[in-house]
Formats: structure tokens, sequence, C-alpha cells
């Protein structure tokens, strides 16, 4: 496929790039490419300009300090995935990580352009919106903002992100001692995104849990935290039947909009986003039949 | 439109040329410099018959534009052999029939370079794993895992 | 020699070029001057083209020109259909290269552009104005042909493309008479072949010579070449096909498609190379689909489980036109395998072929094969269900015994050779069959009962990255039934004689050619006709050289593909090169060995009766000091300097060889699964294969074959399906939404072999290229049902998506 003509230009700051949109209004933001060059090669995209922050270097790496992990919008999902510091400090992320596409995708795709691209198939918001991270979006003349997950993702494609943003970094807790965190994603056989997936962290005091940040994704035009199913949990021992019985509600807070296709109609989905929480609360737990 | 321009290096060579922003990698390396070995099998970055390495990593190149390349080293199928010693991965492949029509071969074998580089003695599970951005319709990909397992233990995995 | 070379697993003598990335296919050919073409599809299923204005794309940088249907029109005839099957009222409807005033399908060209540059040229496609009135499409197999449904073709009333039906005894009475019937509706769904490589062709004409060379993506050059000069007018000896690296084909490219077509129409207009290379969205459009029945299905029975009749009504999509061998392939190739390895003394096929608006129809692997294995072994397995009996008691019960020459079939074939419990035994007992029952009966326990068992497949990864095999004991909290399929097949390939391809309709001959060349030097050139792009023909006919004539299989070189220097042959496909192919080259090695003894005999001075050959050398008897190499031969011969009188100089054997009769690959297969309670996901854990080509040439490539052919079989029963909206919109369009099989989410396959040879062909051999996907989808969906019956679930249409397992689980009201 071949993609229409367009105008390149190379940031080296993120100040440059937000020039750059600035005087090119309808310009496109191009990290790794891999959300990008699709739609370009599809010609379903047709940016006049396109800013390439590839070699932003300010925007790149991870830090981890004082109970967060900073992780530059750069960073491709192969650095998560592979840094045992991510690793140790938040098991969730690493595996995230390595769930996404393929090699080549988890080489060249970054989290900042997977999360501004917004695909509600796309794993990380379902995965930082359970974490509760929170996101760092620069605009003109240095302004900074924050916004968490869902405050960010409001839609299929689509975000809070200005068109004369770009979201800078991602911040993520580490996880504490007493937190379980899992994901489990039914992904398409075709193109890998998620179908259905749910992200849980679960704080434990013993067999009881203490509290519960879950998210799924896939099946809604953008991720949502349960927080029926949250309530229904915290305070109850981790039973395989108090999961199933508290997964059950997950209906509750999909929200008036499911996704639905030939392969995984809403009313699949639907029941799936039980499941795979229950699936992902199961491991995070190591809960079995006891 | 303006076409910009780039040095990129390929299998040892620095090449300098001007193309248009929209011209993707791969296009640049079949038709600018003939290295046709690198194949395209879809549009939508699925099969993998495009797997290049770029600094050190393995990229699709029909899901990456020459201008991202500029400045990089990048190595394809044609590259891979040491001045005509086989690489060997390429051996395994050809020892365990790792392939028949030969299409998506080039991408498999740039593949499994970066998975032995990373992971030099994987199980079977992993290679599958880390075989599951390059498609192959010929083989059931039964004789291509037992080409990387093959070769990791030739290499000392 | 101590190992013989023929039935040795050497490795491939094609690999290195393609290891090392120095192979050429279709689009790594550049010629001198040359421009791209590229052509306008239709965005409607089905449509009026009112007027179309290529003004502005004339104009766009570097565009040389842009040619609709108009200039095809009465330049270019229309695209044949090769496979008119008699006495079925086939309905050849026009197939024009560039629609003229209707489009029938997405993906129907209306116009092509030729301009310096691949993005020149898609640019410029994006400037044709197209004003289409839309008409209703008719997308459904099963409904074509329904009162009030769309018509395409004017002369194909109710869309029927032709209406085809084979019986052997009689049905009626059978099923009059019959203890227990069982009725079924099976979908085939649609298929995209998705070899690697897309299409692609380069034309090059010299208008000086009146000569066309055609680079083309193909299995069958010399069709090719036949095809091209019927429509291009350009004759057939000034045409030059050559199929240079060819990147699959599994059947899409068997057919000659209007693509190359214009592709040879704007070189000859242009007097410049024109390359063009369709994307893999194109390749979905407008590339062959396979498969497309709505199958109707009923079979009698005794109580004890006899099967005595099958009968079927079928209706098979044809698409929009007919492809070259749209026809043969759900009449021919499907309704006369509905016996499968059983002796079934009444059967009827009943087969509509009809028109939709959708993309043509023609073979792709297997080729009808699969759709009639999977009929008969789906309503076997329904027949046992109904008695009570295992699946593999009520095969027992109707396999054909073991026959070495010859047992014929109700429907009139006669199959040459087989030993169908002997497949089955072996399958089961490597397998252990018992115990695969035992862990099923457990995992019902436990999934009906209160256990809940956690497999642990879905660990922050996506389904199927687990494929253990059968279940660990660790406490679980998933709920998992394991299935398990076991399927006996016999199928129909290596087809022939020629007699037969001419009554069935073929448009062709079914023989093929080989042409050996020694050398002064000892070396050795094979020349044939016919086009592997994979099967590894370059290395199993040099094997059988080397073991015929005793020359090092590395100095044999076989040539293929290239009209221009290959003798004539009809092409690799239906699993007949190998069988076809190859006992011509065995022919060409034996009229050799004839002749070496005859120069030998002159040279050592002795009678040709006391010349014994050994190892490739020729000895008078009794003195094995006195003899000639093979190569010592091939130079004498080809020097000349001292031949017998009346021989000929030079080392050359041409044969032409064209068989008896079909040959019947069979075997016995068997799919383990387990199926995910909660989500009605699938896994395949494991599948083993027993099959019987007769010899083998080079087991490692016959294994390839089965690996490679289990797992297409397997996308169909788990994956893969081609689906269209109701405006004839196709929705699978790309690889983000047709899933094809990933290495990740398959088991290893356990290959096994019986070897019964073919007792009428030189070598002994069956085709072995389609026997995987033959079985395979049968075994695994049989599995999976087998997996779901304490839910009495005896149904389910394919591909087997956990959605409409999970449906199918909700629906049937069981806990």
């Amino acid at each position: 496929m071949f993609a229409p003509e367009f105008e390149y230009h190379r940031a080296n700051t993120v100040a440059e790039a937000i020039d750059l949109l600035s005087s090119n209004p309808g310009a496109k933001v191009m990290a790794g490419g891999h959300s990008l060059i699709p739609l370009l090669k599809l010609r379903l995209a047709r940016p006049g300009v396109v800013v390439d922050i590839g070699g932003v270097a300010e925007m790149k790496g991870i830090t981890i300090a004082d109970g967060n992990i900073r992780i530059g919008a750069l960073t491709t999902h192969w650095e998560i995935e592979s840094s045992s510091q991510v690793a140790e400090a938040n098991s969730l992320l690493a595996e995230a990580a390595g769930g996404i596409g393929d090699t080549q995708v988890r080489n060249r795709g970054t989290i900042g352009g997977n999360l501004s691209h917004a695909d509600p198939a796309s794993d990380w918001g379902t995965v930082l919106t359970a974490l509760n991270a929170t996101l760092e979006i620069r605009g003109p003349g240095g302004a900074t903002r924050t916004a968490s997950p869902t405050d960010f993702i409001v839609g299929p494609l689509t975000t809070t992100l200005g068109e004369t943003e770009i979201l800078t970094a991602v911040n993520v807790p580490v996880l504490a001692a007493n937190q379980r965190a899992e994901y489990a994603k039914m992904a398409h056989p075709a193109s890998g995104y998620a179908v259905v997936g749910a992200a849980v962290v679960v704080n434990v005091d013993g067999h009881t849990c203490t509290g519960a940040s879950l998210a799924v994704g896939g099946a809604v035009p953008a991720p949502v935290r349960l927080t029926s199913v949250e309530n229904a949990l915290t305070g109850k021992e981790l039973t395989f039947e108090n999961i199933e019985a508290a997964t059950a509600q997950a209906d509750n807070d999909l929200g008036g909009e499911i996704l639905g296709d030939f392969f995984a109609s809403a009313e699949y989905r639907r029941a799936m986003a039980a499941v795979e929480t229950k699936h992902a609360l199961f491991h995070a737990t190591e809960v079995a039949h006891h | 439109m303006a076409k910009i321009p780039i040095q990129v290096t390929v299998n040892g060579q620095t090449h300098q040329a001007e193309v248009e922003p929209r011209t993707l990698l791969v296009h640049f390396l079949r038709e600018d410099l003939g290295l046709t070995g690198t194949k395209i099998g879809c549009d939508t970055s699925q099969c993998g018959a495009c797997v290049v390495m770029m600094n050190g990593s393995t990229v699709k190149s029909c899901t990456c534009l020459a201008v991202q390349a500029d400045g990089a080293e990048v190595t394809t199928i044609e590259g891979v052999a040491d001045q005509g010693n086989l690489h060997p991965i390429q051996e395994a492949f050809w020892d365990n029939h790792g392939l028949q029509c030969g299409y998506c071969t080039a991408g498999m074998i740039m593949t499994s370079v970066e998975l032995l580089q990373r992971n030099p003695n994987p199980t079977a599970e992993q290679v599958r794993a880390g075989l599951e951005g390059n498609l192959c319709r010929c083989t059931g990909y039964q004789n291509i895992v037992k080409s990387v397992l093959a070769a990791a233990e030739r290499m000392g995995g | 020699m101590t190992t013989r070379i023929f039935g040795s697993g050497i490795r491939r003598r094609e690999d290195p070029r393609l290891i090392t990335g120095q192979a050429t296919y279709t689009d790594d050919v550049n010629l001198p001057g040359m421009v791209y073409a590229a052509i306008l599809r239709s965005p409607h299923a089905h449509a009026r083209i009112r007027s179309i204005n290529t003004d502005a794309a004339k104009s766009a940088p570097g565009v040389l020109a842009v040619y609709t249907g108009a200039d095809t029109e009465g330049v270019l005839n229309a695209i044949p259909c090769a496979w008119v099957v008699p006495d079925s009222d086939v309905k050849a409807v026009p197939y024009p290269a560039i629609a003229t005033d209707t489009v029938r399908y997405t993906g129907d060209a209306v116009a092509a552009v030729v301009a310096e540059s691949r993005y020149q040229a898609e640019d410029a496609l994006e400037l044709i104005n197209v004003d289409y009135e839309i008409l209703p499409a008719n997308v459904h197999a099963e409904s074509a042909m329904n009162e009030g449904t769309p018509q395409l073709h004017e002369d194909a009333p109710n869309n029927q493309a032709f209406h085809w039906v084979a019986a052997g005894g009689d049905t009626d009475s059978a099923f009059a008479s019959a203890e227990v019937v069982v009725t079924d509706t099976i979908i085939q769904q649609r298929l995209i072949p998705n070899a690697m490589e897309p299409r692609s062709a380069v034309a090059s004409y010299l208008s000086s010579m009146g000569e066309l060379t055609i680079w083309n993506t193909t299995q069958n050059p010399h069709i090719a070449r036949f095809v091209t000069s019927l429509v291009t007018g350009v004759p057939e000896h000034k045409i030059r096909v050559i199929a240079p690296e060819v990147g699959g084909g599994f059947g899409a490219k068997i057919p000659v498609y209007p693509w190359e077509m214009i592709t040879a129409f704007c070189s000859m207009k242009l007097g410049r190379p024109v390359k063009w290379t369709e994307t893999r969205s194109e390749n979905y459009q407008s590339s062959i689909h396979g498969r497309d029945h709505v199958q109707t299905v009923e079979i009698a029975g005794t109580r004890e489980g006899k099967i005595t009749g099958i009968r079927s009504v079928v209706h098979a999509g044809m698409g929009a036109y007919l492809s070259t061998a749209g026809p043969g392939i759900p009449t021919i190739l499907h309704g006369l395998m509905y016996s499968g390895p059983y002796d079934i003394p009444n059967i009827k096929a009943d087969v509509y072929g009809v028109f939709t608006n959708t993309t043509p129809v023609d073979a792709y692997r297997g080729a009808g094969r699969p759709e009639a294995t999977f009929l008969v072994e789906r309503m076997v397995d329904l027949l046992a269900n109904e008695l009570n009996l295992d699946p593999v008691e009520i095969r027992r019960r109707n396999l054909i015994p073991k026959f070495e020459d010859g047992f014929d079939i109700s429907l009139g074939l006669t199959y040459d050779s087989g030993d169908y419990q002997g497949a089955l035994d072996k399958v089961l007992e490597h397998v252990n069959y018992e115990d695969l029952r035992r862990q099923q009966a457990q995992s019902r326990g436990q999934v009906t009962g209160n256990g809940h068992h956690d497999h642990g497949h879905d660990h922050g990864h996506d389904h199927g990255h687990d494929h253990g095999h059968g279940h660990d004991d660790q406490p679980s909290a998933t709920k998992e039934l394991i299935g398990i399929g076991v399927t006996t097949y016999c199928e129909i390939c290596g087809i022939g004689p020629s007699q037969v391809a001419g009554a069935v309709g073929f448009g062709g001959g079914l023989w093929e050619s080989a042409i050996i060349r020694f050398y002064a030097t000892g070396k050795v050139n094979v020349f044939v006709g016919t086009s592997p792009h994979g099967q590894g023909e370059e290395t199993t006919f040099a094997q059988i050289v080397s073991d015929e004539l005793g020359v090092p299989v590395d100095d044999v070189e076989v040539i293929h593909g290239d009209t221009d220097n290959t003798p004539m042959g009809w092409g690799t496909y239906g699993s007949r090169t190998t069988v076809i192919s190859g006992a011509a080259v065995a022919l060409s090695s034996r009229k050799i060995k004839d002749k070496a003894i005859g120069l030998a005999a002159h040279l050592l001075e002795a009678a040709e009766e006391d010349i014994e050959y050994e190892d490739g050398k020729f000895f008078v008897r009794g003195s094995p000091d006195r003899s000639q190499s093979i190569q010592d031969i091939a130079l004498m011969a080809n020097v000349a300097w001292n031949m017998p009188a009346g021989m000929e100089p030079g080392l050359e054997a041409s044969s032409f060889y064209d068989t008896p009769n079909f040959t019947f690959p069979f075997g016995a297969h068997v799919a383990v699964v387990t199926v995910d309670v909660d989500n009605g996901h699938i896994v395949l854990q494991r599948y083993a294969a027993v099959d019987d080509c007769g010899n083998q040439i080079n087991p490692m490539i016959v294994e390839g074959q089965v690996h490679g052919g289990v797992v297409q079989g397997a996308g169909q029963a788990l994956w893969e399906g081609a689906v269209y909206d109701e405006d004839g919109q196709l929705l699978t369009g790309s690889m983000l939404d047709y899933a094809l099989p990933k290495a990740h989410l398959l088991p290893d396959i356990e290959t096994l072999s019986t070897v019964t040879p073919s007792p009428h062909n030189p070598l002994g051999v069956k085709g072995i290229g389609e026997t995987g996907t033959i079985a395979s989808t049968i075994t695994i969906y049989n599995a999976v049902i087998d997996a779901l019956k304490p839910f009495g679930i005896t149904r389910l249409e394919m591909p087997l998506t956990p959605e409409k397992v999970w449906q199918a689980i909700q629906q049937s009201g069981k806990p």
C-alpha cells in the first residue's frame, strides 16, 4: 500500500514539536509510526504535515524513584517489557508490554503513541487505568497538565489531547508488597488486539481483599473502571465463589455502549468482561478451587 | 512534495539518497537499493515478510518510513551471511526444512536472529511466541520452530 | 551405495537461494524502462457503470495511460472458464478483463492506470471518477437461486451456474428402507487462500517480433500461455510465460486472471514493460476464494452401524464469474468422493453452482475433497452419535478392507490401493486412544461436577500461548472440556488419464513430460512442465534421477517454470506433480539407462544382454572391472566418437506420461482439543496424522507437506472465514480481520505414515500435498463437537470462534 503525499518535519525537542504543530494545523505527530503509518497506507489519514518526534531524547527512558515509575512517552513496549527494574517495581507493566502485538510492534511502538492513538482494543489504556497512572501532557509555551487514563481516552481513536499538545510521559505507582496485579486478554486471532482485556490490581491482607482497582477495555469505546466489582470484592475473602459473585457485577460498570463485530458481538463481549476479570483475579490472587 | 535527504547504512554499505517522505523503508530497500530479498506480504503489519534489522532490533520495514531510517544501520537478509558463509540460522533452516515456498523466509530468519540474541536458549513455546509477527502459509511453523531451536543449539545457546 | 537416495530425507537443493534473499519472485523482476500498472476496483458488489471520467487521472504526474473497459473491449477476449463440466448446463457467462457496463463484485476491475512509479499509479486511481448506479446484491450461495434474488447474468436464470448430479446405487430405495437416517446442514465457509506472495505480473511486448513475455506468479505456466493466447490474441508460440520463484499458491495461482491480461494489454499498448503487483487487500478482494458450500446431507444406516447410503444437495457459490477451474471443484473433485474410505453402496450428490456478487471461487488446497471429506466424516460421527457408537467403532464397521490393486466403489471410481484399518490402528495406538477417552471422562466429571480447573493459559498473554498436552494435575479455576476427533479419509489426486480429463470437461490434458539431458561432464539437467512452488521437486526429482542412474544428486539440476525452456506440462496442483511429472522423470531415466546399456555394451565389447547395472556403473556380467560409469557413458555419448551403428549421439531422453488412473492417498488423523466452558475458547492440544502416500521419495518433504496441510485445515476449523455483509462488502478485508494460523496457537503436528504403494505408476507414489488439509478441518471440528457432547451440541458453524462455542453452550440450557 502506498501513502499519500505529505510534508515531513523532524523535531528534536518537545518545544520544537509543539511549535511545528502550532504552525501546521492538522499536522500529525509520529512517534514509532506504528499507529500512524498503517492509517497513511490505507489513506485513512491524510495529514498535510507529519511531525516526527522519534528523535526527541527528553521523551525517552524510564526512571524509578519515590514509589513512582516515570516512563517517557517514546519508550517502546519492548523497553518496558525487558526492563528488570520495571519488572521488579511493577510486574503488570512488564507483563502487559510483553503481550502487545508482536516483537516488531513492541520494538518500534511506543507507550505514548499507543495511548494517543486510543484504539479501544489496545492494552495500555486498560492496564494503566487499573494502575491509576498519571499522564503528563505538554502544550504551547511550556504549559503542562496531567490527566488520568480515563480522562485522556474518551472514545475510539479519541483523546482529550489538543491539536498542539503532546503526551510526554506516563507515571505509574510502584506496586506495594500487598498488591497483586494481572492482565487477562482475549486476543483477536488475526490482529492480536484485545477483544476484551481486564486488568486487576488487588490489595490483600492474608486472604482478604482490602481494596481493588479493576479495569476493562476492548469491549468498550474507552477503558472503564469496574467500581461495582471493586466494591463487591473489597472486604471479602478471596475465594472462588466470592470472585465469581463479584465479577458477575461487571455489567453495571460497562456503560451504555458495548462494541461488537462479526467476530465478537456486544452480547458476548459484555459477558466476557466479567469472565476475563474473573480469570485475571484468579491468577492475581492464585485462587483455585479449595 | 519536497524530497528529504537520508543516509542509511545497509549491510555495511552507506547509501545517500533523496526520498519522498511517504516512501516506505521496504520500498526504498527493494526499489532504490535493489535489495529484493526483503518481501512484502501484507499491508497491515501482520505478515512479517518485510522484517529487517534496524539499529540492532527488528522492524517491519513496511511500517517504517525511509526517512525514519535516516542515520540508521540496517541489515537485510542479503547481509546475514558472513562473506558467503551461511549464518547458523540459515544453515538450520536449510537442514530442518524450515521453508517451502521461501517467501516468508527472509522475515522469519531476521526475526529469529533477534530472538536468539535476546534469548539464546529458548523453549519451543518461546520460539512460537517470538514468531507471532511472522506468518507462514506452507510449513505450519513446525520446522521453522525446529530450525530456530537447532540454530540455538548450534550457536551454543 | 549404502543408503538409497530414493526415500532419503536430504535437505532441499532449492534452499540456498531462498535463505539468502537471492531468489527472484515476480515482483523482484525489474526491466529497463519498466512502468507500473494499478487497477481501480469497484467499491460496490453490484452496480451499473453510468460513466467514467479519467481526465484528471490522465493528466496526473507520471501517468502514461488510463484504460477502461471501453479500451479493452474487443481487444482482450473474455477470460475463459476451462472446466466446463459436461451434462450440467454450465453457463459460461462473459467474464471481461475490465468491466464495461456492470460490476458484479467488490474487486471487479473498472480501470487501469499506468504510471512511472507505483505511488503515482496509486495516486492517479483516486482521480478517476466513476458514476455508479448501485444495484441490489446477492451474497449467499444458499439463497442465490431463490425467487426475487438479484440476478447477476442475463444468461444464467436464477443465478444457476450449473447443475450436476452424480449417483451410484439406488439412494431412493436405500433411504426409504433405512433403519436410521440422520440429517445435517453443513456450511463450508468461504476461505481466502493467502499464499504469502501476492499475485504479480510483469509483461513485456516486443512489437517488432510480436512476442509477449510475461513473468507471472502461476502454478501452471503452460496453461497460462495457452489461455493468454486465447485472451490477447497473441499466438501461443509467440508467448513466453515465466513462473520464476512462486511464493505459494494453494490453488489461487492456478487460474488465469484478468489482471495479468490487463498488464499484458498495457505493455502491448505502450510498448514498455509493465509491472502489476497486487496489495494484500487487493488480493483478498480479487484473487480467488475457496469452498463456499451449503450442504444439506443425509446419511442412512442400519442399527448395527453399517452405512447404507449418503446423499446431499449442495449449493456451491461460484462468485460473480466462473474462474478457470471453478465448476470442476464442487462437482468432479467433491461429489465423486462421498464414499471416502468406506464401502457405501448408495450415494448421490446433487450440486448446484450459483452466482453471487462475490469474488470468484476456485480451487483452494484440497479443492472439493476437504468439502467431501468433511461431509462424510461429519455424517459418520452423527450416525455414531445417534447409534451410541464410538466414532472409532463405526468406522471399523464400514472401512473397506485392505486391498492392493483396485477396489470399485459405487460411484464408479476404482481406488488404487488402501489399508485404511492399518492407518487407523496406527494412529490410535500412537495417541493411546483409550487413555485419551479416560482423560476426557475425567474432564467431564470435573466440569459438570463441582471441580474448577485452572490451566493457566491466559496468564497475561493472549489465549493459546499454552499448548501443553492434555491436562496437568494442578488445581484450577477454569473449566475445560477435552474433545477427541478421529477421522479416516481417502482422497483423490494425481488425476488422469487425459481421456478422463476430457470426459469430465477439463479444458486440457493431464499428462506430463520430462526431458533428461546428460552433458559431457556427467552433469544433468531435468526439464519438466510442472511448476513446483515450495513442494521441493527440484530435490525429489533429482533424487529420482540419482536413484535411477547413480549420478550424485548434486549433479542434477531440475529446470521448471519457463515455457521457453521446458517441455509442455499442465502444472502443479491437485497433488499431481510427484505422481505424474515424477513418473515422466522416472520413465526418461529408464530410457537413458536403456541407451546407456547399449553404448556400454558397445564400448565394453560385450552383448547388451551381458551388461549389468548397479549404482551408476555398467559392467559385464561376472567382470565388474570391465565397466563404464554413467559419467563415462555421458562423455562418450556427447562426443559421439565411437557410437554403435544406428545409435544417435547424445544422452538425452524425453517422456510423456499419462497415468492410467488417479491415486488415492489415505490416512487416519486424531485431534485433541480443550474447550474453555467460560469463554468458548478452543485450544488445539494435540494433532496426530497417519498418512499413506505410497512410496516416499523424501520423507522430510512429505512431513513438511503434512505439517502445512494440517495447519491450513486447522485454519478453516478454528480461525479462517471470508465474511461479506449484505451489501457485498468484504468485512475480512485484510490480515487484521482474516485470521490465519499463527505459530503460538499451534502444537507440533505428530506425523506418522504407512506405505501402501500405488500399483499403477512407475514409482508407486501417491500425492501428499493436500491430505493434511483434507483431513484436519473435520478432525478438529469433530473433536470440538465431541468436547461439547455434555451440552448436547451437535453442530456449530466454522470458524469455531469462541463466541460461537459460548453461545451454543448458553443456548444448550445445560450447566
